[in-house]
């Protein structure tokens, strides 16, 4: 499967047929199934779709983090960066890869560092890990790093243990070590999703002024699609373990292509309170179960525009000229899209 | 010809002015224990003296940063929880300090909808029990008519009769979230805290639920107190909205004019951060210096001022009245006049 080239600057990552399936008391499950693209330098990369449609088993594997005995890649799946497979990759390259050059932030700061350790100190051990800086040296590099995410007083707060600090402070500081070693790609999942709108604002400028000074690859899990709108450059929209768009943000947003991308956007009520108290457009029924997935289209159950066709045969993502890419057989045009809208 | 029916403006039933609900000065402190001999070492600030009234038929909203004080607010005013001081009038009626047995009554009257679609439902009973307990105990309907009663209730949440015999676990989380709204209802309420109701699901969840509300707004005139921290979901669902901030209340005003008339900097600087969704309205999010203060050890003055853009001398020792401005917008700040 062809993923679109971005024309100014050759991927940092390409992933191509990624299929991740785990071994579960039900059976074999495949959490993602085929799933391409690419990630260029300086890129800002969103992935949305509903809560289990597979966007950390993606980048989890991309890191090759699940847990080994449990799951199974595909055959032919591939991640390749710095000219090579990381799918091939052994434990001890993989380690060097992470935390050195893909780095990655979760959800919540608290489990992610150690409590009983100090803040100066967990940076300094990830910089002695990755780095050959010596001691003194590291210490000011942590320093340093905790200003570049702007906390306030470093110098002071190296010292403090994770407690001590708010959730928005301990999230930068989670970025700072992920940082620490200039990774080219940054992969951050749900950052802010349980941080306040002020806080996620310091998170979301600073994610943005480290891809100027850095020129850091970021690829950005959220459900929030206001989040998505202010700081992504391209858009894949995943559903039920498979890509299903992938276009630029303004594109997703103004002209989607799949039934799926324009239900999920006018399902959330419009800024500044255009449309109060009008009932919002749903998307009926549920995401299918992994374990009896239709045979057809796996959104056609909730489709509006679903055709026989649709039932008996699963699109394949295809690529049109100008580098989008969606998995449909009957695509929207942007006059059905504006018409669906209200907006004629 | 027939003429047209004049429409009423907002919901129906807010006809005679008199407000359904009037918390004055509600506070809440809870205390903090610790040392050697586990004595109380302090209060947890978490409601400072706030004071609000809602009409009949109204939905208002409260928005604020985690911790601000919102569920607090919330149990307090329908009694969950005691309050530390100050006065809540139902129907005219003090409620504050009722005994168990004279508040029997307004309990029926006050449901709330809680937080999290998961914790929030008895694992234990089945759809059916979870319901008809409530029912049986506020006498709703008679014993005979308490089955069609249920069936009746589960269908206008947009569920299937057949869930009766199920449990919790087996729902998703918007079918969760539909459960503790049927269960609300049950007991034909007229008031209802809705506790980030949709906070915990999918956009397109979030989407039928909130319908889902409105749609019983309309159809049983209720009143809500719509709790939030997402103010896109607050300006679409609410008519006015409280704004508050480490337990006091900073702003009030009508949802509609938010946009363009919020005064207080924390309302702006919310209004500020929240993200557009649209990728060719992008602006620099409004970024704001220093950190939340703690409710354990609040600070004399205006409680924002650690933060706020426009702070002044004044701000650090006097804390700002809440004061009335036009269309019964309320601020509490020394910049504006
Ligand atoms: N270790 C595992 N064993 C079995 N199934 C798993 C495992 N990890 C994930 N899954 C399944 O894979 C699917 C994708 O999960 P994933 O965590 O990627 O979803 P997500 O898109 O990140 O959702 P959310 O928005 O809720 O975080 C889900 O159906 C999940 O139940
Ligand atoms: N039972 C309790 N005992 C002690 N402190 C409490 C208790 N309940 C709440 N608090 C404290 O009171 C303050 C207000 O809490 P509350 O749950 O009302 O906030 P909230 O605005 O609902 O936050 P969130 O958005 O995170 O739900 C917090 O500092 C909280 O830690
Ligand atoms: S393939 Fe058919 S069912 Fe699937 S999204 Fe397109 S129109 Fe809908
Ligand atoms: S009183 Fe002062 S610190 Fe508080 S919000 Fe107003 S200007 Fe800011
Ligand atoms: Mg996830
Ligand atoms: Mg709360």
């Amino acid at each position: 499967m062809n993923a679109p080239t971005n024309s100014t600057a050759a991927p940092v990552l390409s992933v191509r047929n990624l299929t991740t399936s785990f071994r579960t008391d039900m059976g074999i499950v495949t959490a993602i199934d085929g799933v391409s693209f690419d990630l260029a330098a300086g890129e800002t990369l969103g992935i949305v779709g509903e809560s289990g449609c597979g966007k950390t088993v993606t980048s989890k594997s991309i890191m090759r983090l699940l847990p080994e005995h449990l799951t199974i890649y595909g055959p032919d799946s591939e991640v390749l960066f710095e000219g090579s497979d990381l799918m091939k990759a052994n434990e001890r390259t993989m380690r060097r890869v992470r935390g050195d050059k893909i780095a990655m932030i979760f959800q919540e700061p608290m489990t992610s560092l150690n409590p009983v350790f100090r803040i100066g100190w967990q940076l300094e051990e990830a910089l002695k890990y990755h780095t050959d800086l010596n001691r003194s040296e590291r210490r000011e590099r942590a320093i340093e790093m905790l200003r570049l995410v702007e906390i306030p007083n470093p110098e002071h707060r190296v010292r403090e243990y994770p407690h001590q600090l708010s959730g928005g402070m301990r999230q930068r500081v989670m970025i700072a070590i992920a940082l620490c070693c200039e990774p080219s790609i940054l992969i951050a999942d749900e950052p802010t999703t349980a941080l306040d709108v002020t806080i996620q604002a310091q998170i979301l400028d600073l994610m943005a002024s480290l891809k100027k000074k850095l020129n850091t690859a970021i690829m950005l899990i959220t459900h929030d699609l206001g989040v998505i709108a202010q700081v992504c450059d391209r858009v894949l929209v995943m559903y039920a373990g498979r890509v299903i768009e992938d276009a630029s943000v303004h594109d997703i947003f103004y002209r989607p292509q799949h039934p799926y991308t324009q239900a999920l956007l006018e399902s959330i009520p419009r800024s500044g309170g255009k449309e109060r108290g009008k009932r919002l457009p749903t998307i009926e029924g549920m995401v299918p179960s992994l374990h009896e997935l239709p045979s057809g289209c796996r959104f056609s159950e909730r489709c509006r525009y679903c055709e026989d066709r649709c039932v008996q045969e699963e699109p394949d993502l295809l690529r049109a000229e100008d580098g989008r890419r969606v998995r449909c057989h009957f695509p929207l045009s942007t006059d059905r899209t504006a018409a669906a809208r209200g907006e004629t | 010809m027939t003429q047209p029916v004049a429409q009423p403006l907002l919901t129906p039933d807010r006809t005679d002015g008199t407000p359904l609900l009037v918390v004055e000065n509600l506070v809440k402190h809870f205390p903090v224990r610790g040392g050697v001999f586990n004595r109380v070492v302090g209060h947890v600030h978490a409601v400072n003296g706030v004071s609000f009234s809602i009409n009949r038929g109204e939905t208002i909203g409260v928005v604020g940063e985690s911790g601000c004080g919102k569920s607090t607010l919330g149990k307090c005013v329908i009694r969950l929880q005691p309050c530390t001081s100050g006065k809540i009038l139902y129907e005219g009626a003090d409620i504050t300090s009722l005994s168990h047995a004279d508040m029997m009554p307004y309990r029926r009257k006050m449901q709330i909808i809680f937080q999290d679609p998961y914790s929030s439902l008895n694992p234990r009973l089945t759809v059916n029990a979870l319901l008809r307990e409530a029912i049986k105990f506020h006498h709703i309907v008679p014993t005979s008519e308490i089955n069609d009663y249920i069936v009746h209730l589960i269908e206008t949440v947009g569920l299937r009769p057949d869930v009766r015999s199920k449990f919790p676990h087996e729902f998703s989380g918007g079918q969760r979230q539909r459960l503790g709204i049927a269960r609300a209802l049950a007991v034909k309420p007229e008031f209802i805290v809705a506790d980030e109701p949709v906070s915990a699901l999918d956009v397109s969840i979030q989407a039928q639920v909130l319908n889902l509300l409105m749609d019983l707004k309309d159809k049983f005139g209720l009143t809500l107190l719509f709790v939030s921290h997402d103010l896109k979901v607050i300006e679409h669902f609410c008519d006015r909205v409280l704004v508050m901030y480490l337990g006091n209340l900073v702003e009030e005003l009508r949802c509609d004019k938010l946009h363009d008339e919020a005064l207080h900097p924390y309302t702006t600087a919310l209004l500020g951060a929240n993200p557009i969704n649209d990728p060719d309205q992008r602006r620099p999010l409004v970024v704001l210096e220093g950190d939340v203060p703690s409710p354990f050890n609040p600070p004399i003055g205006c409680a924002f001022a650690g933060r706020c853009p426009k702070v002044m001398e004044r701000c650090r020792h006097e804390m700002p009245p809440l004061e009335s401005k036009h269309h019964g917008q309320r601020v509490a700040c020394w910049a504006v006049d």
